[in-house]
């Protein structure tokens, strides 16, 4: 489904779990280390060019990976037309993460009762309206409405990298609201969408692993809202349709996801008229790396200065 | 219990043919319903019985066909 990555950590499985680790231990570490600035708000921080260029080592890592594979690559705004927003299907799925822009769309009357609003300690933001763009909440959604039609013999490999954002204020600096993934999707028929996804699995385990990071791969599931978000998420239990690479960041026994493969069925094919060049209706797939998540293993698993971390994660970031 | 089941996926579960076509024991899913229309039917059918799907019961086996349905909806409203 249409989540990307924003699934709950899976547990070990097996045997007793030990107590919930304190998130906020490790966001402390990197707060006193310079490598994120508060700001204020949860799940929003500030980066030091140290942890950027660690950002930045691991998308050119994935896009190295993805270069055999010939994908074209795009970059999207993180803000997105609210149709397409709401043909992704989010609002059904996922509504309590949902961010929507409103501006001020008002004359000067209206302008002097926003500020008196404002200087009296109102609500200001009830004068607001809709502007018509929401925040991008999965870094692949803005790319399937482009490829409505047909698409060629064999499917099609993008790559895209960018901003998402989710409504989860969390002190884990693992649960940001606004964070990067880098997506490497396939579209096209049934049979490639589920290939794309086990070998980008191996794949992405293998490279993770290359970094130091220990990782293993579980079946996941989305966090769809409500009861009734519980049918869909059984359904992709049952179906095996995610799986989720996951390192421990804060405890061994709550290992965090910090990357993901996504099986969307027709879910994307449908509603934007994507076709095989069967005619089928085309079905997508996306692995997902969690570029602001992996970056935190790494410190976490390596230190938080990067020029101490072992020769060879380095050789890989930095070749 | 049978024509309400029918009207209820007639209303909300967006299949791309005839409800009078299906029969009780025809896999919805392959007739074309999606997972967010399974959705809509659930709570179509809660609201007609004034019932509430346990948690056992949100899977989309559920809601498979009119028979697995009629089952389910049976459990739920005793004999």
């Amino acid at each position: 489904m249409a989540g990307d990555g924003g699934s709950q950590p899976q547990s070990n499985g097996a045997g007793e779990l030990g107590p919930e680790p304190d998130r906020q231990i490790f966001r402390d570490e990197l707060v006193a280390a310079g490598l994120l600035v508060l700001t204020g708000t949860d799940g929003l921080y500030g980066r030091s060019s140290v942890y950027e260029d660690i950002v930045n080592a691991v998308d050119n890592l994935a896009i190295r990976a993805a270069a055999a594979e010939g994908a074209i690559a795009y970059k999207f705004p993180p803000v997105m037309p609210r149709e397409i927003f709401e043909q992704t299907g989010y609002l059904s799925s996922f509504p309590d993460m949902i961010g929507s822009i409103s501006t001020f769309m008002g004359d000067n009357k209206d302008h002097l009762k926003l500020l008196a609003m404002a200087e009296s300690g109102g609500d200001w933001t009830t004068m607001l309206v809709p502007a018509g763009v929401t925040l991008c909440p999965a870094v692949c959604h803005p790319l399937y409405p482009t490829l409505s039609g047909t698409m060629p013999q064999g499917g099609g490999h993008y790559n895209v990298s960018g901003w998402c954002f989710r409504h989860e204020p969390s002190v884990d600096p693992a649960r940001m609201q606004a964070f990067r993934q880098h997506d490497l999707v396939y579209v096209g028929d049934a049979a490639g969408a589920r290939e794309h996804r086990d070998r980008w699995l191996q794949l992405g385990l293998e490279s993770l692993a290359g970094l130091g990071l220990l990782v293993e791969s579980v079946v996941a599931n989305d966090p769809f809202f409500g009861r009734v978000g519980r049918i869909l998420a059984n359904n992709q239990l049952e179906e095996t349709l995610k799986y989720e690479i996951v390192s421990p960041i804060h405890s061994a026994d709550y290992p965090t996801a910090i990357a993901s493969a996504n099986c969307h069925l027709d879910h994307f094919g449908l509603p934007f008229g994507i076709e095989t060049a069967s005619g089928e209706v085309a079905h997508s797939c996306c692995f997902g790396f969690g570029l602001d998540r992996i970056t935190l293993a790494l410190l976490r698993t390596h230190g938080t200065q990067p020029r101490d971390w072992p020769a060879a994660t380095r050789e890989q970031l930095w070749p | 219990m049978d024509e309400m089941i029918r009207a209820v996926l007639a209303e909300h579960g967006r299949l791309p043919v005839d409800v009078a076509t299906i029969r009780d024991d025809d896999d919805l899913y392959q007739a074309g319903m999606t997972s967010h229309a399974t959705v809509n039917v659930m709570l179509a059918l809660e609201d007609e019985l004034d019932v509430e799907f346990p948690e056992s019961m949100l899977r989309k086996s559920t809601f498979e066909s009119i028979t697995s349905i009629r089952t389910a909806l049976s459990e739920l409203t005793g004999p």
